[in-house]
């Protein structure tokens, strides 16, 4: 089942002549364990879409699904709760809070969700683990370096069961060492069974997820096809491009 | 790639058989490019014959023939890897060329075209990133190979957003300008034919 689903999603901000479709009519489906990258020049909803996708804002028109639930028929409460527990959001900045260590920015989520510290201090110091950075889990955002910092803010998105994970820019900050392994931990997370929307204007980000969507002024334009394996790569011959792996001749 | 260079390279780092220059070219290349045995024997000749490379003698052609590297072949590859290769001059691109068609010819709409390509090559760069995925961490060969491929095709990309974003000020703008700009880029430039 789809983890997340946008059926026929519409925005339009202003009114009269000063209106503005930031999207217009969007099918979006992320099915579990897949990742799926938005591309599109500034201004063509990309981020429109991923807070819509998180329920940070409503549609003007179609349907909003997280888990197979209905975000139109929920109430404030419910959503926030949903929001807490099933999804994660990874941003361009970071936005860790300064003024808490590494480990209880990862724990927060939980426990604005009335976790019990403890719990909560447990999830967050796995979770941590899991991208590497149990030995990092006493320092401050201020002292850890950037390409840490994200994975920090990864660490936080994935805390506890969240399911959805969407991401800005989420490595548009970085180093090319560093974004690749940002853009790993997600596709890792998607492989244990993560879904994960990335928007994103960078192909070399964008090449890491399952399905890469286009989008232009509000529109979806285009998709790519299912990635084939790398044998796909063999048969492309000579001609300047490298002939791939393996032919040993 | 110059194989010649890849060979006077591995003879660098002491004498080697042809066989043996072979398997480790294309281990050390990620196996991204394959070398037939008949190019290695028909290169060690070419670079024998220059005097860059000695081979044990005029006996036996087979695997088990060694080759090493002579002082001018060292001084060979000392000025090939500081020789930039020739980027000074752009090539005449099929894609650009591609657009610049699209842009003038009627009832074809540039941006779906560009869309075209662009999805083409990001599909090819996500090729590229799972064979990056799933072998480079043990390989730095080549996860370098891959990334060059990743960022050439990446730079193309760019270029395609560029193009969209300026036909589409462009027609915001009003009336495209006149034909006459080709030509005088091509002068300018120096575009190869």
């Amino acid at each position: 089942m789809a983890v997340l689903e946008l059926r026929s999603v519409s925005k339009t901000y202003g009114a009269g002549p000063a209106e503005v479709h930031a999207l217009r009519g969007v099918d979006l489906s992320v099915a579990a364990g897949t990742m799926v990258a938005v591309m599109g020049p500034s201004g063509s909803g990309k981020s429109t879409l991923l807070t819509i996708a998180g329920s940070l804002e409503d549609p003007t028109s179609g349907d909003v699904l997280i888990g197979g639930r209905e975000l139109a028929r929920m109430s404030r409460n419910d959503k926030a709760r949903l929001r807490r527990r099933t999804v994660g959001y990874v941003f361009q900045d970071f936005n860790l809070l300064p003024g808490l260590t590494a480990a209880e920015n990862v724990a927060l989520p939980l426990e604005l969700d009335g976790v019990p510290a403890r719990r909560a201090r447990a999830a967050s110091l796995a979770s941590l683990d899991g991208l590497g950075l149990a030995d990092r889990a006493a320092q401050f955002p201020d002292q850890l370096s950037g390409g840490e910092r994200q994975r920090v803010a990864i660490a936080r998105a994935l805390v506890g069961d969240h399911r959805l994970l969407l991401a800005d820019e989420p490595s548009g900050a970085l180093d090319s060492v560093n974004a690749e392994e940002v853009m790993r931990l997600l596709h890792n997370a998607c492989k244990r069974g993560v879904a994960a929307v990335v928007v994103t204007h960078d192909a070399q980000l964008a090449s890491w997820a399952d399905r890469v969507v286009f989008l232009r002024d509000g529109l979806v334009v285009d998709q790519t096809a299912p990635v084939p394996g790398p044998e796909s790569l063999l048969s492309a011959g000579p001609g300047g491009r490298p002939p791939g792996l393996g032919t040993g001749q | 790639m110059s194989v010649r260079h890849a060979l006077l390279a591995l003879l660098s780092e002491g004498p080697k058989y042809g066989l043996q220059l072979r398997e480790e070219f294309e281990a050390r290349t990620g196996e991204v490019w394959p070398l037939n045995v008949g190019q290695v024997y028909q290169t060690l000749q070419r670079l024998e014959r220059d005097g860059l490379v000695e081979s044990d003698g005029d006996g036996d052609e087979g695997p088990q023939k060694g080759f090493r590297i002579t002082q001018d072949g060292s001084a060979e590859l000392a000025t090939w890897l500081r020789t930039p290769p020739d980027l000074a001059s752009p090539p005449r691109d099929e894609l650009v060329m591609k657009v610049l068609v699209a842009m003038r010819m009627p009832g074809t709409d540039p941006h779906e075209v560009i869309q075209v390509h662009r999805r083409y090559l990001v599909e090819l760069m996500q090729q590229w990133t799972r064979i990056k995925e799933d072998e480079a961490d043990f390989d730095v060969g080549l996860a370098l190979v891959v990334d060059a491929e990743l960022f050439r095709l990446d730079a193309v990309i760019r270029w395609l957003d560029a193009a969209d974003g300026r036909l589409k000020r462009a027609a915001a703008d009003g009336p495209p300008s006149p034909p006459a700009a080709l030509p005088r880029l091509r002068r300018r430039v120096g575009v190869r034919r």
